[in-house]
């Protein structure tokens, strides 16, 4: 047990540490650590800033030197988010991309596929987005009803996505899609890769509580994809879109972590402004945060030294969705309770318009986070069944 | 980074257990907890010669093996889970760190390899009918008569203070308030003019005392008025301590839990298929590895002795207090009426959490510690 780095990991610090500073310099040091992949200010000079780092292999550092990565390990991976998050680089739009897809790519993918799509993910030329979740299709995944029928060398798309974050700057779309007539729940599916720019594919936009419309529909009407690019066996796709959503659970909210460290501090700091930090319930309220964000990070580095121990992080990676959703909800209450009155009133509203401050933004988008990945039920279901081996519920 | 235990810590975890697991069953706690004494003088002195625990963390030179509060922490869990009945918390997570931060080097070559070798059992009274946790709640006055010191008053809720041969007190010096004018001293458990009362414990498992002084003479430790900085750096360690045994009992609770819900049938299926019972079930494996998270690493910060462990013992302290409280809580829930019994063992983990909870200052109270530490 040692929480210092090695002599090989400081080392990696410091050329991190010296990449950054040479390179978020000038508009993009001035985006600042806020965004996320659901959130579009600043989007020109993000994409630009995310090309900087493709450029110099930031942008896929796990994947195999073949593929344009670096290969790098878990323990670098973290270090490099850690950095990352503090020198307040700015959040990333090419999560779905480099976080979900590519991984499940390379575990899936034949090396036609990864040598067609990993240096476009790298070169941020081409961005995805997560083609899921359907009206009737929501925890109950496997209710998908998007069907796709081959025709000649393409499959022909019929059916509609929803919540599809992104689909609208996106060029990609990984699509989970019935391609077994009369199949129902995890069998008969396939996980196809659908290029969103095409007359079948149509967007439309869904405003969501914050007032802004990261997420859309998605309807596909004879959409068409070509018959080669079904990521692994076609009727196999249950297991392939699982383990794309083992990615979403895994490692992030090791670096996360440090943003939410920060956006603590700065409700502390209003809180000390304006005499809230004074009061008992206030004290308390803010101590009980400060443990939950540092918990966090020790329930992550021990998850990262089992995951380097035995390569995969398996189910318990719902313990970490689970902890950071509730967290973030209850930091976003608190952040409006130390408000008080300023509560009240956001940037601006009226005439269509709507734009939140920092506080009411996490208040709000904290809301998803509890929603997305697997809604908080569905990850105490998967903790229960598969963790603590209770026995199923009756389906 | 690593978060691990070695292996050489796994395998002192092993014998721990093995050993916990043979002299502390339920029946034999059960035994204890009902005698005035509350241990077993063979199983001490079993774990001193055999085990070498009470010397764990004492510096070679003092008759100990010079392990870190990592090896510490292990021998917590592993006597939490199993709610050993010993005066070991009080020996060993107390006094000893008492004298090792407070003592001199002569000072520490006198008492400490007693303790080592498990011929001396200790304490430390600093709680008084106040009940405060901090610097404020120590009234008790020392005053120098005739060349030595004389101790007059009553400290409470002094862990196995009856069982003690060695009591360290910490007093202050007449006219001195707060931190400043603290001083410690050493009694033997059989000094004139010391009343020992046993009280009755609401959890039986951990045997606590009043102690009336009246005119005891005390034998200095450490510079006179200088201890409030050795005092708060013990009750840190002492709240790792107890942190790490809260976690073993919170891991052997949701055990508990987890194996009756699989087999309780109920509405023709074990209860643990409805997600009433599972999402109790999941939250308590939440709350179970954040203890044991933030128990590891408090005790890793405790080793290293370096400048994070005020924040992360009160973090670790208040965390585990309450993790440990709602498991034992939800274990009784998800029992049902047989948790709610004198025969089943729910309610030994229930008050022993609770107590646990409060000993050193409740979840609440280290909260407000903690805000004052990281500066809010």
């Amino acid at each position: 047990m040692d929480f210092r780095d090695t002599s090989a990991e400081a080392a990696f610090r410091d050329e991190i540490r010296a990449w950054l500073s040479e390179n978020l310099v000038g508009e993009f040091a001035a985006l600042g650590g806020r965004g996320g992949p659901a959130d579009e200010r600043g989007w020109d000079t993000r994409i630009e800033w995310e090309r900087t780092l493709g450029r110099d292999r930031w942008v896929g550092m796990s994947w195999p030197e073949e593929y344009g990565g670096r290969n790098l390990n878990f323990s670098q991976q973290v270090i490099f988010n850690e950095e990352y998050a503090k020198a307040n680089a700015p959040a990333r739009i090419s999560f779905f991309g480099e976080g979900l897809f590519a991984p499940t790519l390379i575990a899936y993918g034949t090396h036609e596929q990864k040598s067609r799509f990993l240096p476009k993910i790298q070169s941020v030329d081409e961005l995805w987005c997560q083609g899921y979740s359907e009206p009737d299709a929501g925890s109950d995944l496997s209710n998908v009803a998007t069907r796709a029928v081959r025709d000649g060398d393409e499959w022909v798309i019929n059916g509609q996505k929803v919540w599809t974050t992104l689909a609208h700057r996106a060029q990609w779309c990984f699509v989970v899609a019935r391609t077994e007539a009369g199949s129902t729940g995890h069998k008969g599916l396939s996980y196809l890769l659908v290029p969103m720019d095409q007359p079948g594919v149509e967007i439309r936009p869904l405003r969501q509580m914050t007032g802004s419309a990261e997420f859309n529909e998605v309807y596909f009407s004879d959409a068409r994809t070509s018959a080669d690019l079904v990521l692994g066996e076609v009727g196999d796709g249950w297991a392939v879109a699982m383990a794309t959503l083992g990615f979403e659970r895994g490692t992030a909210f090791m670096s996360q972590q440090l943003a939410f460290q920060r956006e603590l501090r700065e409700v502390i700091e209003v809180a000390q402004g304006n005499g809230r930090s004074k009061e008992a319930t206030t004290r308390q309220d803010l101590a009980d945060s400060y443990i939950g964000v540092q918990v966090m990070k020790y329930n992550g580095m021990r998850m990262l030294t089992d995951l380097v121990a035995r390569g995969v992080i398996g189910p318990s990676s719902s313990i970490g969705k689970l902890f950071w959703s509730n967290w973030h909800r209850t930091l976003g209450e608190r952040a409006m309770d130390v408000l008080g009155t300023d509560a009240l009133l956001v940037a601006s509203e009226g005439n269509g318009e709507y734009e939140l401050e920092d506080f009411h933004q996490i208040f709000m988008s904290s809301r998803a986070e509890t929603i997305y990945a697997g809604a908080s039920e569905i990850q105490r279901n998967i903790i229960g069944e598969r963790v603590l081996g209770l026995p199923r519920e009756p389906r | 980074m690593n978060f691990a235990f070695s292996e050489e810590q796994d395998q002192l975890r092993d014998v721990v257990r093995r050993f916990v697991e043979e002299k502390s069953s339920e029946e034999e706690v059960r035994r204890l907890m009902d005698t005035e004494v509350g241990y077993d003088p063979n199983v001490w002195a079993q774990m001193a010669n055999e085990l070498g625990l009470q010397s764990l963390h004492i510096p070679e030179e003092f008759g100990g093996q010079g392990f870190s509060f990592v090896e510490l922490a292990i021998v917590f869990e592993e006597q939490g889970r199993r709610l050993l009945c010993s005066p070991y918390f009080a020996t060993v997570a107390l006094a000893t760190n008492a004298i090792l931060n407070a003592g001199t080097t002569d000072e520490k070559a006198a008492l400490l390899p007693g303790i080592a070798s498990g011929e001396t059992i200790a304490t430390l009274a600093f709680t008084e009918p106040n009940g405060r946790w901090d610097a404020d709640g120590i009234t008790m006055v020392a005053r120098e008569d005739g060349g030595g010191w004389v101790l007059d008053g009553t400290k409470m809720f002094v862990i196995d203070g009856n069982n003690a041969d060695l009591i360290v007190v910490a007093a202050r010096t007449a006219g001195t308030s707060g931190e400043a004018g603290i001083s410690f001293f050493t009694v033997a458990g059989d000094a004139q003019g010391l009343t020992r009362t046993a009280l009755a414990t609401m959890d039986q498992t951990r045997k606590q005392s009043k102690l009336e002084f009246a005119g005891v003479k005390a034998t200095p430790l450490g510079a006179a008025g200088q201890g409030w900085s050795a005092l708060s750096k013990t009750l840190d360690q002492a709240a790792v301590c107890l942190s790490n045994e809260m976690a073993g009992g919170a891991q052997f609770v949701l055990d508990m839990s987890v194996e009756y819900a699989k087999v309780r049938v109920q509405f023709g299926r074990p209860i643990g298929s409805f997600q009433a019972i599972k999402h109790k079930c999941a939250d308590m494996l939440l709350e179970v590895e954040s203890a044991k998270s933030a128990a590891y690493y408090s005790a890793w910060a405790a080793g290293e002795d370096n400048e994070e462990l005020p924040v992360v013992a009160s973090l670790s302290k208040a965390y585990c207090s309450d993790a440990y409280f709602h498991a034992t809580a939800e274990n009784i829930q998800i029992h049902g009426g047989i948790g709610f019994t004198w025969e089943h063992p729910a309610h030994l983990y229930f008050k022993r959490a609770k107590s646990s909870e409060i000993l050193l200052g409740d979840a609440t109270y280290h909260r407000e510690l903690l805000a004052q530490r990281i500066g809010i």
